[in-house]
């Protein structure tokens, strides 16, 4: 089991949450050429160490928020506070 | 000891009873079944994971095309990944006809593997059976079928009564939460020894003059010429590995990792469409063989085969969470036995031995990545997802043929890297084991 520490429900199984992937910043659909497209939506730097995700709470506050995880350890780190903007997707 | 009387043919000497009465009564012991050298400083090619993928291709490198200054290396020992983790079950009945064609050629491949290696691997052709327990699943069941049958595999969809007869300890009722409507059966599938694969092709490979180095972790991948830092990336080329004990000159590099396949492809400079996620399996104990043929079910997320020691053994569906951490879950736990105890009520009093973890790189369509990349040399083997163990013999053979040849092979060509920057993905989600 993962404690994953939503910054609005508190520690949750992660079984109560859906696990969104790698967070990038998407690239301007209007600007991007279709290779960095394709780059954002299928290439992972896929660490064996600290990476920062995307998870939504569907059956506590139903939000999406990036937390930082050690994919290794399964450590979190600098979860965001209540309603910090840091916790929006990016 | 690189014995000159060792090489004398293309296949090792045979494992025989006449062997075994004659050193049991001279009392010797048994040969070491592959070379333990030093490592040398260059090498024609370096395959980075000693597993059955990059022990076949260092194999039919040495057999089919002569190349035999090879190194495998790997950081643990030999089969210590997902070769000796996974469930040993191997098929062709898949969805797209890329992915029919080349795990068909696999099965070829396992079905002479005994006769090939010398040494018995214990081919079970079992059959194999994939539930369906939802109308779309029936529907994917009949679509697979008619596609195998178009290539020559054999297989078909079968009702309930059939179902039973082949196996009566699944409840074929219409009394579970999730009833069985059909399946999709597929005599060619089976079991094969996992463990047995991983030494046949060593000690196969060894017999012809391949290198193996166990403990040898590849801390960094020397290119030059490249776009990116230290030459690396697109436009640069290979020369040579840095491992722990020192660095090799090399200017072909086969990447034929699981789980570590991103890091190490990253030291090429190349960025691959893959995360890790562990995948867990557990075992039973022994019980009197009652189960005949290889059962899956992709609603229930679960696969079960019985070992001829009469142990069952189960398979799950990749954790959801992206991982590099080998660990079992007692949620797994739980739902593997709900989920088992609704196909088979029967085994509730039985105990669970043991569980384990391996990790299975996820490519985005589930088809793997092979051949070559932007980096000249730096070729890969990687994002098997839950695959890899059925595809070995012919992944070997095919990136033994791109690393002699230089050409892509036809077989493979479907899976290069480049389908991502193209967008020709080979959708194989739905041949999936179970649902992901």
């Amino acid at each position: 089991m993962l404690l994953v520490p939503c910054p609005n429900c508190g520690p949750r199984n992660s079984a109560d949450l859906r696990y969104g992937g790698e967070s990038h910043a998407r690239p301007d659909p209007a600007t991007a050429t279709p290779q960095q497209w394709r780059g954002y939506l299928y290439l992972r730097d896929n660490p064996a160490g600290w990476l920062r995700e995307n998870w939504y709470c569907r059956s506590g506050c139903r939000r999406w928020f990036a937390l930082e995880r050690n994919t290794a350890t399964n450590e979190f780190r600098n979860p965001p506070a209540p309603g910090d903007k840091r916790g929006g997707k990016a | 000891m690189t014995g000159i009387g060792r090489r004398l043919g293309r296949r090792p000497p045979k494992y025989s009873a006449a062997a075994l009465v004659w050193r049991g009564m001279r009392g010797d012991y048994w040969p070491r079944i592959w070379r333990d050298t030093e490592l040398k400083r260059s090498y024609d090619a370096v395959v980075i994971g000693g597993g059955v993928h990059g022990l076949a291709t260092a194999y039919y490198l040495a057999r089919n095309h002569g190349i035999t200054n090879v190194a495998v290396v790997d950081k643990a020992y030999l089969g210590s990944g997902a070769s000796g983790r996974n469930t040993a079950i191997v098929r062709a009945n898949y969805l797209t006809p890329e992915g029919v064609a080349f795990y068909d050629r696999s099965l070829q491949l396992y079905n002479s593997m005994a006769l090939d290696l010398n040494i018995n691997v214990m081919m079970s052709e079992r059959g194999h059976l994939t539930l369906a327990h939802t109308d779309a699943a029936l529907r994917t069941m009949n679509w697979r079928a008619e596609v195998n049958k178009l290539q020559g595999v054999n297989s078909s969809v079968i009702g309930p009564d059939e179902i039973k007869k082949i196996a009566p300890a699944l409840d074929t009722s219409d009394h579970p939460r999730y009833p069985i409507l059909g399946a999709l059966h597929h005599p060619p599938g089976g079991v094969v020894r996992h463990d047995a694969v991983v030494w046949g092709y060593a000690r196969a490979a060894d017999y012809m003059g391949v290198e193996m180095h166990q403990k040898t972790e590849v801390l960094d991948i020397l290119c030059e010429g490249g776009d990116g830092p230290d030459g690396k990336g697109p436009g640069g080329k290979v020369v040579g590995v840095r491992t722990n004990r020192g660095d090799i000159s090399t200017p072909v590099v086969v990447n034929c990792t699981a789980g570590w396949a991103g890091l190490i492809s990253a030291m090429a400079g190349v960025r691959l469409p893959i995360t890790t996620h562990p995948l867990q399996a557990a075992v039973t104990e022994p019980v009197k063989v009652f189960l005949p043929t290889v059962v899956v079910s992709g609603s229930l997320h679960v696969y079960i085969s019985q070992t001829d020691r009469g142990e069952l053994v189960f398979g799950a569906a990749v954790d959801a969470v992206a991982n590099y951490s080998i660990r079992g879950s007692l949620e797994f736990t739980e739902e593997l036995a709900g989920h088992v105890l609704e196909l088979m009520p029967g085994i509730s009093r039985m105990r669970l031995l043991r569980q384990w973890s391996g990790l299975c790189d996820m490519t985005p369509d589930y088809s793997p990545v092979m051949g070559f990349t932007p980096v000249d040399g730096f070729l890969v083997d990687v994002g098997w997802g839950t695959y890899g163990f059925k595809a070995a013999p012919v992944s070997g053979e095919q990136m033994a043929e791109a690393v002699a040849t230089g050409r892509t092979p036809k077989l493979i060509a479907p899976f290069a890297l480049s389908r991502f920057d193209s967008g020709e993905l080979v959708g194989e989600k739905g041949a999936a084991s179970v649902g992901h």
